[in-house]
């Protein structure tokens, strides 16, 4: 097929499914104006009986915890299919490429690591209290990691993230979300049930499983980018 | 009631496959492969157990123990029944066999990472074969993909590895994001993402622009997955080119997931809302299904590569089981289930075939391997059998539908049948000529780099031959068909089915009445009778009819492995499709 | 007017679609497809999206009468964004082999060669 005869195909049969969709859409109720019952239910009864503040955290960790546990997953498998295909053996001894020329970039990336990471962890811990939690918080984590590379040396990146260990906190990370699932079976409820005491609202000390499993979330979601950025920078740093 | 069973099937795989993860390479690449054997065949044992748990009653998992309120579910659910059990029994024992397989099968150090993903796969797998609530087979569809997207491309040094796991991906991805976008609209509509409950919502209102365009695309994000036609080119160039042990998994279910979800969807959510114009839903299903059986028969029969063909001979199937579903009857839903059981076996086995030979031989084209497979008469032996099971089973799995639909998909998996009976008897009996200008070459080195091992053992072999013989047996059961009928009237009962969801009102299984017809047995009989005439005609005609000879042509360079043109086809599909449904369903006021 | 977010989302879907189909380079393929992601969450949060109310959280001081946007959209959105990363982290590496086996990224000329 050449490639006018593909654009035509393809502008007409666009144009037919942008049709369909504008048709489709149009039966969408109002912006601004849902109806739906599930989340008006949420809200209503996930504070007191999660004692949760941020109700999106209860949906997330608990009452879709199912859905959490394999999106965590997919982190999971995406890191370790990343890892299986730039697998490559290397030659470590080659001294990888790694210039930052600025003092300026250098001093103040360095000094940004710590609050980074600092910050990260704040809204990993208090996100079922306030907007945050393991996903968002976790990224915050990494990107502090990521700053080491950044602003100053690669093996320094790499010393402070090395692999192994990054490895077995992706495998903690997601085996613990999974595990507190299967703990909740021998406690006599069901998977993922949340069967640990409530605590009160608003405090750290709140909402039962959910902490354990947002702290797994940020875990994992935190070993899972450093990983996947060791991984590409690996291709950079020692070209083939 | 609730069985501890049902989340394990899906928990124990991941849970394995985050311990394995974390261990990293502190254990050998056999232990592994040990721990994920294990795994498999306590995921089996599983399946199998809530088969006969879940006979006299479906099971209902809530997650996080979240039952409905007031008839709205706010948590997630699993609902099982014998029929999906087996699709599950069916994954655990596919599993088995890809590990088992893979023992042998890499000549090299497997790294661990290829397990982890093996397991993900598995446990993936099962999750959306159970799930109940759209959302969560999302979820589940994405996990699934991620993990064999990777392992498509597990063979870095081969490019053409990589760019099937590529095209793979990106018309994958894109199937995926009709799903969501499918999923968003039919949450703006009912609030649910519960199956049952988006059906008791649907079934309150008319079937309008929203519900015919949300149920277009939650169907092709399913099709795209199951490689129905036209989604179905990236499966031709992925399976020819992932590993042959993840290819017993594609094969041998994973494709037939993507139908099963649209059996489940249809039934649970729109059967409601679509029922007075069930026939034209029908119409367009059948028609895609018949399309795709025939033109995978087509292809498989033009290819020298063994992989490919097998691919092709996936979509063909596809078509078959599509069709049958297609046709919106208790009947139809149960042929297709327990032909998807019965025919992913033996597709399975044929895989495992392939891997012989690729390890035994070193190649998997049929034109080099002329003659040559005597040293394993064995695996001929499967090469052959599964031949002939590939055009028996589904017409004899098939329990309703007109002649003439019928006498169609006869063609279709004799064409597929006789594909590898002809390959089966070039390969091990030497039979006609080792040139065939209508046959398209496989990629080179597709298998070349696999240091051959001419001694490798049964482990090749023996699981082709156990799941060969359970799915013909199971096939060829009576009963099954009676069984299984019996289920699915229960299935497509949406208002019961609904009630028992949300409300926990049980309705009892209606009493068994239905027999396999003696017409089935005669519809297989013709199939493999045709198989073997199509494969005498493949090995010994003299020349290619113009008839054929030009659109097959036209056909084969249509698969030509550039992502832009398979994305194009998939928007005509959906266009086309969404069309279909828009002119023959909402056109009342 | 209220129907307009929604078809912001479409044309993100179809604006993606077309850079799919004509593009030619596999990186910005993949971007591509981050934009037709994108145009899913869009249409997802505007469908749960209620004028006039609050954000779901409900520490101390903010009265709960207000009312709450729809929480499971958000709930759905926030963890799909970040794992999808990781996704196209996938399809990244698979570039990045086949950059290095077959010398070009380019998708029109990466054909299966026929004998």
């Amino acid at each position: 097929m050449s490639r006018n005869v593909r654009l035509g195909l393809f502008a007409a049969a666009g144009a037919m499914l942008a049709a369909l969709l504008v048709w489709g859409f149009t039966g969408l109720p109002a912006f601004g104006d849902f109806q739906g019952e599930y989340g008006w239910i949420l809200n209503d009864v996930a504070g007191h009986e999660r004692h949760v503040t941020n109700v999106v955290a209860s949906v997330v960790f608990d009452y879709r915890g199912f859905d959490t546990l394999g999106e965590e997953f997919i982190l999971f498998a995406a890191a370790i299919g990343v890892a299986l295909l730039l697998r490559e053996a290397r030659d470590d001894r080659e001294r990888p490429r790694d210039e930052v020329r600025s003092d300026a970039v250098r001093a103040v990336g360095l000094m940004l690591v710590g609050p980074t990471v600092v910050v990260g962890l704040y809204l990993v811990a208090h996100g079922y209290l306030t907007p945050g939690g393991g996903f968002q918080g976790g990224v915050a984590v990494a990107a502090g990691v990521v700053l080491l590379y950044a602003a100053g040396r690669y093996r320094a990146y790499s010393a402070a993230s090395p692999h192994g260990l990054v490895e077995l906190a992706e495998g903690a990370g997601a085996g613990a979300y999974a595990a507190v699932g299967v703990a909740a079976l021998f406690a006599g409820g069901l998977f993922l049930e949340n069967v640990v005491e409530l605590g009160t609202r608003g405090t750290l000390a709140s909402g039962g499983t959910i902490p354990i499993l947002n702290a797994a979330a940020g875990l994992e979601v935190t070993a899972a980018v450093v990983l996947l950025l060791h991984e590409f920078l690996e291709e950079v740093m020692y070209p083939a | 009631m609730s069985s501890t069973l049902v989340p394990l099937v899906v928990a124990v795989p991941l849970l394995a496959a985050a311990a394995l993860g974390a261990l990293g390479n502190f254990a050998p690449s056999r232990f592994d492969n040990l721990v994920a054997i294990a795994v498999a065949v306590a995921v089996t044992v599983f399946s199998v157990l809530l088969i006969f748990r879940s006979a006299d009653q479906t099971i209902h998992y809530w997650f996080g123990g979240w039952k409905p309120r007031s008839g709205i579910a706010i948590g997630i659910s699993f609902s099982v029944d014998p029929l999906v059990a087996g699709v599950a029994a069916l994954i655990g024992v596919l599993a088995t066999a890809a590990l088992v397989v893979s023992w042998d099968y890499f000549g090299e150090q497997v790294p661990q990472h290829f397990h982890v993903l093996m397991l993900i796969f598995l446990g993936s797998m099962t999750g959306f074969a159970l799930s109940s609530d759209l959302f969560n087979m999302f979820v589940f569809f994405e996990l699934m993909s991620i993990a064999a997207f990777a392992l498509t491309g597990y063979r870095i040094e081969q490019s053409s590895a990589l760019q099937g796991a590529i095209n793979f991906a990106v018309v994958n991805s894109i199937g995926a994001f009709m799903l969501l976008t499918g999923i968003a609209l039919l949450y703006g509509r009912t609030g649910a993402l519960n199956l049952a409950q988006i059906g008791q919502v649907l079934s309150r209102g008319r079937a309008d622009g929203l519900v015919v365009v949300a149920f277009t695309l939650v169907v092709v994000g399913f099709l795209t997955k199951a490689g129905a036609v036209p989604f179905h080119f990236w499966l031709s160039d992925a399976y020819a080119v992932a590993p042959a042990p993840v290819c017993i998994l594609f094969a041998g279910v994973m494709s037939d997931l993507g139908l099963h979800a649209t059996g489940r969807t249809y039934w649970e959510g729109f059967s409601g809302v679509l029922g007075a114009d069930a026939g034209s839903v029908r119409g367009v299903l059948v028609g895609l299904g018949v399309g795709t059986a025939l033109l995978g028969g087509a292809m498989a029969f033009v290819q020298a590569g063994l992989k490919r063909m097998l691919a092709f001979v996936v979509i063909s199937h596809v078509g078959i089981f599509l069709a049958a579903i297609g046709l919106l009857t208790a009947r139809g839903l149960a042929g297709a289930t327990v032909g998807i059981v019965a025919d992913g076996l033996v597709k399975g086995a044929l895989f495992c075939a392939v891997a012989s030979l690729a390890r035994r031989l070193g190649e998997t084209d049929e034109l080099s391997l002329h003659g040559r497979g005597t040293p394993i008469p064995i695996t001929g032996a499967v090469l052959g059998v599964g031949a002939v099971g590939l055009a028996v089973v589904p017409p004899l799995a098939i329990l309703s539908g007109d002649g003439w639909l019928r006498g169609l998909l006869v063609v279709a998996s004799a064409l597929t049948g006789g594909a590898v009976l002809r390959a089966a008897g070039r390969i091990f009996l030497g039979l006609g000529p080792k040139q065939d200008e209508l046959l398209v070459e496989p990629q080179a080195g597709a298998e070349a780099e696999l240091r051959r091992a001419p001694r490798a053992g049964a482990l090749l072999w023996l699981p082709g031959i156990a799941l060969l013989a359970a799915g013909l047996t199971l096939a060829f059961t009576p009963g099954l068909a009676r069984r299984a009928v019996q289920h699915a009237e229960l299935s497509v009962d949406r208002p019961a089915l609904a009630r028992e969801t949300l409300h926990g009102v049980r309705t009892p299984l209606p009493k068994p009445s239905f027999e396999r017809s003696p017409a089935a047995y005669a519809y297989a009989g013709a199939a493999g009778l045709l198989a073997v005439g199509f494969a005498a005609l493949g090995l010994y005609r003299r020349r290619v009819p113009v008839l054929v000879a030009a659109p097959m042509h036209r056909l084969k360079l249509l698969h030509d492995g550039v992502v832009g043109e398979y994305v194009t086809w998939l928007t005509v599909g959906t266009a086309v499709i969404g069309v279909l449904f828009a002119v023959l369903i909402a056109k009342r006021p | 007017m209220t129907v307009l977010p929604y078809l912001l989302a479409a044309w993100l879907f179809l604006v993606g679609l077309y850079d799919v189909v004509t593009s030619r380079h596999l990186v910005h393929l993949v971007i591509c497809l981050i934009v037709m992601q994108s145009a899913t969450y869009v249409l997802l949060l505007a469908i749960g999206y209620r004028s006039g109310k609050k954000a779901p959280i409900f520490t101390a001081g903010v009265p709960v009468k207000v009312g709450a946007v729809d929480p499971v959209v958000q709930a759905l959105t926030l963890t799909d964004v970040v794992v999808s990363v990781t996704g196209v982290a996938l399809l990244l590496a698979l570039v990045v082999e086949i950059w290095k086996r077959a010398g070009t990224v380019d998708p029109d000329r990466l054909r299966r060669k026929e004998s």
